[in-house]
């Protein structure tokens, strides 16, 4: 049955298979930052926002989106210039292979629209879902506190 | 300057923003996608494989057994013994029997469904100590079930044992380690109108690859190209694996004339990919009451798996690591690669050395005991240093930063109050906590035994504009590689980073390059990015010379200025100069290991070009109900020589430190009868930021003057020394020795009844 969502911003009518799940959907229309690490939900590097709350889109189906709006890594930079987050991301060294990345930031960006000042602790607690290989997670929870100070200041969005 | 700062990532933006194309991102027109059927036995013959239904099913355009495989059915690695797709028996649950490649992954997954095998059950061996047994059953029929065996011999070990004070004896075990890189392997092969291919895969060696795919597909080197994706993590992982996967790709692609996709789901990969060897090993060792180390012997066992795959050359470097660094006069070392029927293992951060050195670090941690001695000053009076020899006799001579490696550890963790201070609490309560330290060394590139491997080729292209392009053979998996280069190349040639592009790895643009392993990339890529850089400087010198009117020109911040001063040019200004002029502005660096020695009868030689060294503290809490660890914080100081990027430098301190720690106390995976009963990230659980603990690097330079800039590597030392310092911490926490890795809950719990 097709139906109508938004993803970035932009609607999309389609029309997929019963059990399509979310993750393929997005990376068939483009959408390719959204990544598949385990089909399972426990590693968070397929994490989009839906209606602005963190979700693996490998634990969803396509069809339970009707209506509503999607935000992957494709969405969170401006035209010209990179979310606060992501620019974070970059300048404490928290990007190591960068398959989890995407997953981490569209996660971080949900964590400081609701709490705009975390403690370490609720970094970490926020961050809890999204596996990381390479990093050990130091430079990551850096930045996300980083971008915080940075968004508080009046960087951002 | 570029070489020394924290300098971002030059590939950052594309992976912040979801660009970035990893294997799964390429695609093209009319690309298949490919499934591959697994045994469900894990030593079985094959009495019957009946493929028909599945090449029946629409949208299936081929199927491929071993039958079908148009060049050598075999995956070289170290030897030839693994086949691409069992022929008629197999070795270990999960082993490739049949590809098929149809329309979509889910007609392919449904197509492999339909495929029949029929099996007849053979013995099978389970535990390499049991493998090696008179009468155990031959994972590999023509070959007994010990594939290696090397060993170190200097002074007399025996003989030395009887002048000790005391001895002391251990045993120790490890499990597995699974690399769970997020991004699960994969490649995609494309067919060429002239009978080439060209892959597109995640991979640590593309080299391997293409060796690997030229055997199975029956093509000459020069008609496979292989391309790196950007790779999602590697770890050792990457490193053999991917050339199976990518001739499975190809198997098909050659078949069909079209594009074929292969992309693992996590539980296949959790199943089949090489994994980090358990081992067993067993320590005896004389010491004097002052401490002094006399004589140590060690026997130390992996489990390969059903194939050679890497384990001789995993085993050498276990090997050679098995006494640590420390300088003990007298040396006897036994080590035994040994086949089962489990899944092969491979390559792991590390190959073959964490093991024996977790062993090692626990076996001094009990030494230390039996002393009534601090564990660390144990260490400091055994450790090697400047004018003394390794345990393979190599005399250090240069780039030894050991001691302070050791200071800076000790003065950080303040490891003299907390040590006291957890001695003290009273035994009682329910939770303690306790501080342990680890130490290592380790030797960088791949050794005597490796050298033909170890070379390096870089191109380096400067453009009309100043810009450079820079391709080298060794892969960035995460780790900063390409960021690195970009730093040298820069130097060199005196302009920014922003102007160098460094991409990933086309075996069209370099010669083989060896294998990105052994953290020997930054020094072997390195200089040959300089040597590359170099060459073309010279030429561009001597434009510039002629148009300055000087005999000699430096380059430096984007000019080029005559030496000791006066009008200068652009950069860029001379680079369009050069190209109107017909300067040949590409060059090809090279680099050739320094020489190392080795004699396989003592196992003595000067193993390795230089050596990497690190201390690492831990300090931890345990519930002594429950045998739930917290892990507080690690101090980790390594000396690296040089670090080109100290932002990189400690992304790797703390990225391996992390997975130290997991190794030590969370990732089990529990084969039962060679079957992984556990395939899955759900229940092998790798360390979440709720489990990574406070992290503080400390990097130590004592510079290595044949590396580029001094230095050394970083990329394994990092994950090494952690998890002997987490289980020494757990054992001081708890008053009682744990030997056998992962420590668990259930472990500890029994440590702490057995006190």
């Amino acid at each position: 049955m097709s139906f109508t969502f938004k993803v970035n911003g932009r609607d999309h009518t389609v029309d997929p298979v019963g059990e399509t799940r979310l993750l393929d959907l997005l990376r068939e229309l483009g959408y390719t930052g959204v990544k598949e690490g385990c089909s399972s939900g426990e590693c968070g590097a397929c994490t989009v926002l839906l209606d602005g709350e963190p979700v693996c889109s490998c634990l969803i189906f396509a069809h339970q989106t009707s209506g509503r709006e999607v935000t992957t890594i494709e969405g969170v930079a401006g035209d010209d210039r990179l979310h606060p987050i992501q620019q974070a991301f970059i300048d404490v060294g928290a990007v190591q292979c960068g398959f989890c990345t995407p997953g981490l930031i569209l996660t971080s960006l949900a964590l400081l629209r609701c709490n705009p000042d975390p403690s370490e602790e609720d970094v970490r607690e926020a961050l809890s879902g999204n596996l990381c290989r390479c990093t050990g997670y130091v430079k990551i929870v850096e930045a996300v506190l980083e971008a915080a100070k940075r968004l508080k200041k009046g960087g951002g969005r | 300057m570029a070489v020394g700062r924290p300098v971002p990532r030059i590939d950052a933006v594309e992976k912040v923003t979801g660009k970035a194309r990893f294997a799964d991102d390429v695609s093209f027109p009319g690309m298949l996608h490919a499934k591959v059927l697994r045994s469900t036995r894990a030593s079985a013959r094959i009495l019957r494989l009946d493929v028909s239904a599945a090449r029946a099913l629409e949208g299936v355009e081929v199927v491929i057994t071993a039958n079908d495989i148009p060049g050598e059915n075999a995956c070289h690695v170290v030897e030839d013994d693994q086949p691409f797709l069992a022929d008629g028996i197999v070795r270990y649950h999960g082993e490739a029997i049949a590809v098929v490649a149809a329309r979509t992954r889910a007609i392919a997954e449904k197509a492999v469904g339909l495929i029949i095998v029929e099996y007849e059950d053979l013995p099978g061996v389970f535990h390499p100590v049991e493998a090696m047994k008179d009468g155990a059953h031959q994972v590999q029929e023509d070959r007994d079930n010990v594939i290696s065996h090397f060993r170190v011999v200097k002074g007399d070990a025996a003989k030395a044992m009887e002048t000790a004070d005391i001895i002391v004896e251990g045993e120790y075990s490890t499990n597995y380690q699974e690399h769970a890189y997020i991004e699960p392997q994969g490649a995609t092969v494309v067919p060429n109108a002239d009978g080439s291919v060209t892959v597109y895969a995640t991979c640590q060696c593309p080299f391997y690859v293409q060796t690997g795919v030229a055997q199975g597909l029956g093509l000459p080197l020069a008609k496979v190209r292989v391309i790196q994706t950007v790779t999602g993590g590697g770890f050792g992982g990457k490193e053999d694996y991917p050339s199976l996967l990518s001739g499975y790709a190809g198997f098909a692609a050659l078949a069909t004339g079209r594009p074929v996709k292969l992309i693992y789901t996590r539980e296949e990969d959790l199943q089949c990919s090489s994994k980090r060897h358990p081992s067993v090993s067993k320590f005896r060792t004389g010491v004097m009451k002052d401490g002094t180390i006399v004589a140590q012997e060690v026997e130390y066992i992996l489990d390969a798996g059903a194939y050679v795959t890497l384990t001789g050359v995993v085993l050498f470097r276990g090997n050679a690591h098995a006494i640590g660094a420390y300088d003990v006069a007298n040396v006897k070392v036994d080590s035994y690669g040994v086949l089962t029927n489990r899944v092969p293992c491979g390559a792991y951060r590390g190959f073959g050395s964490p093991q024996i050195i977790f062993a090692g670090e626990t076996h001094m941690d009990a030494i230390a005991d039996k002393l009534g001695m601090d564990p660390l000053e144990l260490r400091r009076k055994n450790a090697l240093g400047i004018g003394k020899r390794t345990m393979t006799d190599h005399l250090i001579e240069e780039s030894c930063g050991f001691a302070e490696c050791i200071d800076e550890a000790t003065l950080s963790s303040e490891w003299g109050a907390k040590r006291a201070e957890y001695d003290a609490q009273p035994l009682d309560v329910r939770k303690r906590r306790g501080i342990g330290c680890a130490t290592i060394y380790y030797g960088v590139g791949l050794g005597a035994t490796g050298k033909v491997l170890d070379k390096s080729g870089a191109l380096v292209q400067v453009h009309a504009d100043g810009s450079v392009l820079v391709a080298v053979g060794t892969t960035d998996m995460g780790q900063g590689h390409k960021t690195v280069m970009a730093q040298f190349a820069a130097e060199e040639l005196g302009i920014d980073v922003g102007r160098i592009t460094v991409i990933e790895v086309d075996t069209a643009l370099v010669p083989d390059s060896g294998p990105t392993v052994a953290s020997r990339s930054t020094l072997m890529s390195g200089r040959a990015v300089m040597d590359g850089c170099r060459q073309i400087r010279e030429r561009m010198a001597e434009l510039a010379c002629k148009k300055l009117g000087c005999d000699e020109v430096e380059f430096a911040e984007g000019q080029v200025t005559p030496k000791g001063g006066g009008e200068g040019m652009a950069f860029n200004a001379l680079a369009l100069q050069c190209w109107l002029e017909l300067v040949h502005l590409a060059a090809s660096g090279f680099f050739r290991t320094p020489a190392t020695s080795w004699d396989e009868e003592t196992g003595l030689g000067e193993l390795y070009v230089t050596y990497s060294w690190a201390t690492d503290i831990a300090e931890v809490e345990v519930d002594m109900e429950t045998g739930e660890v917290t892990v507080l914080s690690i101090v980790a100081a390594h000396d690296v020589g040089r670090a080109v990027n100290p932002m990189a430098v400690e992304g790797q301190i703390e990225g391996g430190a992390v997975q130290g720690m997991g190794y030590a106390m969370m990732e089990d995976l529990v084969s039962e009868n060679g079957v992984i009963l556990n395939p899955g990230l759900n229940d092998y659980l790798v360390p979440t930021t709720k489990d990574a603990p406070v992290i503080t690097p400390i990097i130590v330079e004592h510079p290595y003057p044949r590396g580029p800039h001094g230095a050394k590597g970083i990329g394994e030392p990092s994950l090494m020394a952690a998890p002997g310092a987490v289980t020494n911490a757990i054992s001081h926490a708890i008053g009682a020795r744990v030997n056998d890795l992962p420590v668990t809950q259930e472990r500890i719990v029994r440590a702490i009844k057995g006190r």
